[in-house]
């Protein structure tokens, strides 16, 4: 009986030939990603330690990403707590560089890793092939003092992709199409696995976007082998993976899934769960305040281009606030080297720095009461982005963009033809 | 005993605990916001040793510990739910706050119903009526009676793991 994918991450990290689901095992981290959401809890934590160390410094890296810049003084304060400490112990720290995930897939993820990530979309890293989850300050805290931790084996779900996505149609839209199947807890505890001989026509932004959500299924983790596309990715940054695993073909799933991608329509989530996902078609008309295009699900430079080349020539509607914000700095200036930024300002949408923006509804472009927001953000959870008598829809770059120009959600085949 | 607060399925953490709070300095500053947007009233009325009660999938979304941080700092002796997220599940047994599976109370109890729970018997009971709960882990077990995560550092950190 072999091992999956996630499996023989764990069974690395802990240093054991085999592992099997439900087992504990104590187990060596790669990388520790902490951001500004409960970093400033860790090191007050810390701080009461009786014997505070930090086992390997270099694994650690501490993002400022939520309310950045910040928008209080008590944020401030939370901030500053962050930067000095980051400073004092030497820990590589990143500020208004972007979304925590973005930077760590541009930057340090490799696959084979086992990463924890004090944020819950960590999951993004197994499109690299790395076993990525999200913890709270204390198992942060915890790895940080003594580099390791302990993991409960999940069982592993297989998401059998067969065929191609039609034209118009995104790795977004199927993400939501799955968790809207499985449902919020269709993998709570569990690995999901993406395979299949529809991967390989996904581009890395398009298996970011797709491990990334998996929380919103529960999922303990994604994964997905590292292919020639991810080792491709890894080259070009000039990174090495750390192992590649493949899961054995008599690996055990407690599920499997065949998902044929020429089936996949535009859809949208409605407010306020993840999984109440209905193809876009439904909600076509649904009168918008505000429209986001960003976040660490959908702020890739793909996506900044397929916003563009729907907006050239086309105007924002006038009582829509359209915001376009870059997932990292890198992003942001390819952006503007690619021409994207003018024709987003021309349409008259507003352009932000890199940063998690409404997608967390805390630092910039919160809605107010009884208002609607369509978003590419990664939930639309009661109050998510504002008021919590307001209304968010999840949707693709696409349907977001259409949506912003016509000011009620539209898909982008709904456009009226450009005049020549 | 202690009151129950009964809440829905897919009971998310921003619910628990909204992102604008979240940055404010230490948790003292943020539990008076807890539940905010689904019983604005909960944080005032909560007694020490009352009990929050859900349907599945209970602290699903965010990370964020400070979820199960202000639920604790309120005094709130248990959450019983019939299914929680796994990171929220995680990070309460960390911090030392009791996270019990039991699948047949949601369906039979009341807002304000009073209730005992018995950690050792792994039993909760409402109105005379015994409803067996889901042992923990072993491992799980050892954190939570240790009082949280951090006190095993403390007190040595081979304790709970090796």
């Amino acid at each position: 009986m072999g091992m999956t994918l996630a499996e023989k991450i764990i069974a690395s990290a802990a240093g054991v030939e085999l592992v099997r689901p439900g087992d504990i095992h104590t187990v060596e981290l790669d990388l520790l990603m902490s951001n500004d959401g409960t970093t400033h809890l860790t090191i007050d934590m810390y701080r009461k330690l009786a014997q505070p160390r930090i086992a390997d410094v270099s694994k650690l890296v501490w993002i400022v990403d939520h309310n950045m810049p910040c928008d209080s003084v008590k944020t401030a304060a939370s901030h500053k707590k962050m930067r000095d400490f980051a400073r004092e112990h030497g820990i590589t720290f990143y500020e208004g560089k972007g979304v925590c995930h973005q930077i760590m897939m541009e930057e340090h993820v490799r696959p084979g890793q086992l990463i924890f990530g004090a944020d819950s979309h960590t999951c993004a890293y197994g499109a690299l092939g790395a076993f990525g989850t999200g913890v709270g300050c204390t198992d942060y805290l915890y790895a940080m003092v003594t580099g390791k931790s302990w993991v409960l084996v999940p069982e592993s779900l297989r998401f059998d992709l067969k065929g191609r996505l039609r034209p118009g149609v995104t790795a977004r839209d199927l993400i939501l199409t799955i968790i809207g199947r499985i449902g919020a807890n269709g993998a709570n505890y569990k690995a999901m696995e993406f395979a299949g001989e529809g991967l390989k026509s996904l581009t890395m932004s398009d298996r970011i976007a797709i491990c990334n959500l998996c929380v919103e299924a529960g999922a303990k983790t994604a994964v997905m082998e590292a292919d020639e596309v991810a080792q491709a990715y890894l080259a070009q940054r000039g990174r090495t993976p750390k192992a590649i695993f493949h899961s054995d073909e008599d690996a055990v799933y407690a599920g499997v899934y065949e998902v044929d991608l020429d089936s996949i329509v535009p859809v949208v989530a409605k407010p306020h769960f993840v999984d109440q996902v209905v193809p876009a078609e439904e909600c076509r008309g649904i009168r918008i305040d505000e429209a986001f295009l960003g976040s660490c699900n959908n702020g890739r430079i793909e996506d900044l281009r397929a916003a563009a080349a729907i907006l050239r020539g086309r105007k924002v509607a006038e009582r829509v606030r359209f915001l376009v914000v870059p997932a990292s700095a890198q992003v942001f200036r390819q952006a503007m080297e690619e021409g994207l930024m003018k024709v987003f300002l021309e349409a008259g949408a507003i352009v932000m720095n890199a940063n998690c923006s409404v997608c967390w509804g805390s630092c910039q472009g919160v809605i107010g009461e009884g208002e609607t927001l369509i978003s590419t953000g990664t939930r639309n959870f009661k109050g998510r982005a504002g008021h919590p008598n307001s209304y968010v829809y999840l949707a693709s770059s696409e349907t977001v963009t259409a949506s912003a120009i016509l000011g009620h959600i539209a898909l982008a085949s709904d456009l009226p033809p450009m005049e020549e | 005993m202690g009151k129950i607060f009964r809440f829905h399925t897919d009971v998310d953490t921003d619910q628990i605990i909204a992102s604008q709070y979240l940055l404010y300095p230490t948790v003292e500053e943020m539990k008076s916001h807890a539940f905010e947007s689904l019983d604005a009233d909960f944080a005032a009325r909560v007694q020490p040793g009352d009990y929050v009660v859900a349907g599945e999938n209970f602290g699903c979304g965010s990370s964020r510990e400070q979820a199960p941080a202000v639920l604790k700092a309120l005094g709130v002796r248990a959450v019983v739910a019939k299914s929680f997220a796994r990171i929220f599940f995680r990070n309460a047994i960390n911090i030392g706050l009791p996270v019990i599976v039991c699948k047949p109370l949601y369906d039979h109890v009341s807002q304000g119903e009073e209730m005992e729970l018995s950690l050792d018997e792994g039993t909760v009971t409402v109105n005379g009526t015994v409803y067996p709960c889901t042992k923990l882990n072993p491992y799980m077990q050892t954190i939570l009676n240790q009082g949280g995560l951090l006190a095993s550092l403390n007190g040595g950190e081979e304790s709970a793991w090796e």
